[in-house]
């Protein structure tokens, strides 16, 4: 089975649920938009995130009420370096979709969306954990899985697989 | 030495309380799973959950392995239910890839995965019967499970860290006699699990220590993140293998068990239907298993047939390069989630195009429904959060990772 080249064009996508509901809330909130493997895709500007989750969250017609997941993904050494990934997924309608925040290795800040969903108090932690991203406004932003005295964010691509001796 | 740190200090906020460390060595944390509660008396004021201590960093060595060698890692996560794991996984590169899977191996993933559903199902019930003092579930339920971990011995040659799902199909013909065992376990299981309800469902000192303990509203659930028979047995109606059918799931005809309350006994009654609806899924995947290939064509990701290798030089080409090498996956990413035993598993796979997957993070059920045992315990007894945590069904190597 060959892959389906991915879509890009706002124009194309623009009947996905998530896609519309945000377009109708702020048309410059929404950085590029990507269509793969089944998968819905949208760049959202960083200043915007938490908003975005809100407007999803309580959309009437389509809500996404559920937040399946937050995870980072390090680009080193390419900028802007992180990407930091949504899942959410709407239990009434069983659709999924995936929103990214890109933000630059010098200023790796973002606002936290424990206000619209309590659940990614772990998930935020976890990645300021293993990332270093801090999330403003959360509400207990400390070390999860690593000690708390630890040197570094292992799950950076700057930081050897073996650690540092 | 880092890792005496005492972390993390919390203070009393109330001059009449009292902070008290419960774990991680405490025989009902199932793990290593640290609960710092604040106390007034016997009632809970406060409740922290303290996790990392079996953190093993298997998303870092993951992007250091190439994506046939991760298949293993997956079954270290959670123990209890390696197929799973396998299975998401190989799920989540097929999609990369675009590959298609032929139905017995579809069907035979389905099989393999209600017996671990049952597996994992059993040793939560005996586990968390024990904390709450019922010793003889324990055994019964070991018992059973015991069976199931032969039929995967039988398959695999490992009875727990199974490996047995690859990418592009399963790595080998179950052996004979393995269908009559596994129907001989699907026949015997119904009245089993009629024998665990027996000493546990109608019990008073049962219904007790779970009827209205630790409730939790469909609304926190939701908003909690919590998925799994922890959001079922507040009646928030999704299962993946209903709503968004995997590996042929949409085949199978399965109730999807619900509760009403939200407290310890909902969870336990859901998880004791599922067991039922299970062994159902397992009775037809033994009825209607197609015949054929067990892996997908496509040689340049699944590994030849022994016999292959050593007749057609191709074969042996391939085997070679897939070993030293790995395959390559076209550049992109997917989120692609299962229904575990304990909720929504999911795998978020990042390909770069090379042979080694640029990131690989597990969405964990656990730690997002461990996020829900501080609006469960609050207010309540300590004896509480025992039945708390053990309803929850947390494993700490999924949470940790």
């Amino acid at each position: 089975m060959a892959l389906a080249p991915p879509i890009t064009d706002i124009e194309q996508l623009k009947s996905h649920p998530a896609l519309a509901c945000l377009l109708d809330w702020n048309p410059a909130a929404i950085q590029s938009v990507k269509f793969d493997r089944d998968e819905m895709t949208i760049n959202v500007e960083r200043a915007h995130i938490r908003e975005a989750c809100a407007v999803l969250r309580d959309h009437r017609e389509f809500p996404f009420e559920f937040l399946s997941d937050v995870t980072c993904v390090d680009w080193y050494p390419s900028e802007p370096r992180f990407e930091v990934i949504y899942h959410l997924f709407s239990i009434s309608k069983k659709e999924r979709v995936r929103l990214k925040v890109r933000l630059e290795g010098s200023s790796p800040v973002i606002e936290s969306i424990t206000s619209v969903w309590p659940a990614a108090n772990y998930f935020e932690r976890e990645v300021f954990d293993l990332f270093g991203i801090r999330f403003t406004g959360h509400p207990y932003l400390r070390r999860i899985l690593m000690p708390e005295d630890w040197e570094g964010n292992p799950l950076r691509k700057d930081y050897p697989v073996e650690g540092y001796r | 030495m880092a890792h005496l740190t005492p972390t993390p200090v919390i203070e009393p906020l109330q001059d009449r309380t009292m902070i008290l460390n419960m774990g991680p060595q405490h025989p009902s944390t199932h793990g290593v799973l640290r609960v710092i509660l604040e106390i007034d008396g016997e009632t809970i004021v406060r409740i922290m959950p303290d996790i990392g201590y079996l953190h093993t960093g298997i998303e870092k060595t993951c992007e250091a392995k190439f994506y046939q060698q991760v298949v293993p890692l997956t079954d270290r996560i959670d123990y209890l239910c390696p197929l799973t794991n396998n299975l998401c996984f190989a799920l989540a590169v097929e999609k990369l890839l675009g590959m298609e899977i032929p139905p017995k191996a579809q069907w035979l993933r389905v099989l393999l995965n209600e017996l671990t559903r049952i597996n994992s199902h059993l040793v939560w019930l005996g586990t968390h019967a024990l904390d709450l003092g019922a010793m003889t579930v324990f055994l019964y339920c070991f018992r059973e499970r015991e069976d199931i971990l032969r039929l995967f011995e039988m398959v695999s040659g490992q009875r727990m860290m199974t490996s047995y799902f690859r990418i592009g199909g399963i790595a080998l013909e179950p052996p004979l006699g393995f269908f009559e065992r596994a129907r001989d376990f699907a026949d015997r299981f119904p009245s089993k699990v009629d024998e665990y309800e027996n000493l546990l469902t109608g019990n008073p000192i049962w219904m007790m220590r779970t009827q209205g303990v630790a409730k939790i509203s469909p609304e926190d659930a939701v908003a909690l993140g919590a998925t799994g028979p922890t959001l079922r047995g507040s009646g928030v109606d999704l299962d993946l293998r209903r709503d968004m059918p995997y590996s042929g799931y949409e085949n199978f005809q399965f109730k999807v068990p619900l509760g009403k309350e939200g407290d310890v006994f909902d969870r336990y009654m859901c998880r004791v239907a599922e067991l039922r609806e299970s062994i159902g899924i397992v009775r037809q995947a033994l009825d209607g298993m197609p015949e054929g290939p067990i892996k997908a064509d496509s040689p340049k990701v699944v590994l030849p047939d022994r016999e292959k290798m050593k007749t057609q030089m191709e074969a042996l080409i391939y085997h070679f390069k897939i070993i030293t090498e790995g395959f390559t996956v076209p550049a992109g990413e997917v989120y692609q989630a299962v229904e575990s035993p304990r909720g929504e598993m999911g795998y978020y796979v990042v390909s770069d195009g090379t042979a080694k997957p640029y990131r690989v993070h597990m969405r964990a059920a656990c730690l997002a429904n461990l996020q829900t045992l501080p609006k469960m315990c609050e207010g309540r007894l300590i004896a509480d959060v025992v039945a708390a945590i053990g309803s929850i069904d947390i494993v700490l190597g999924e949470i940790d990772r």
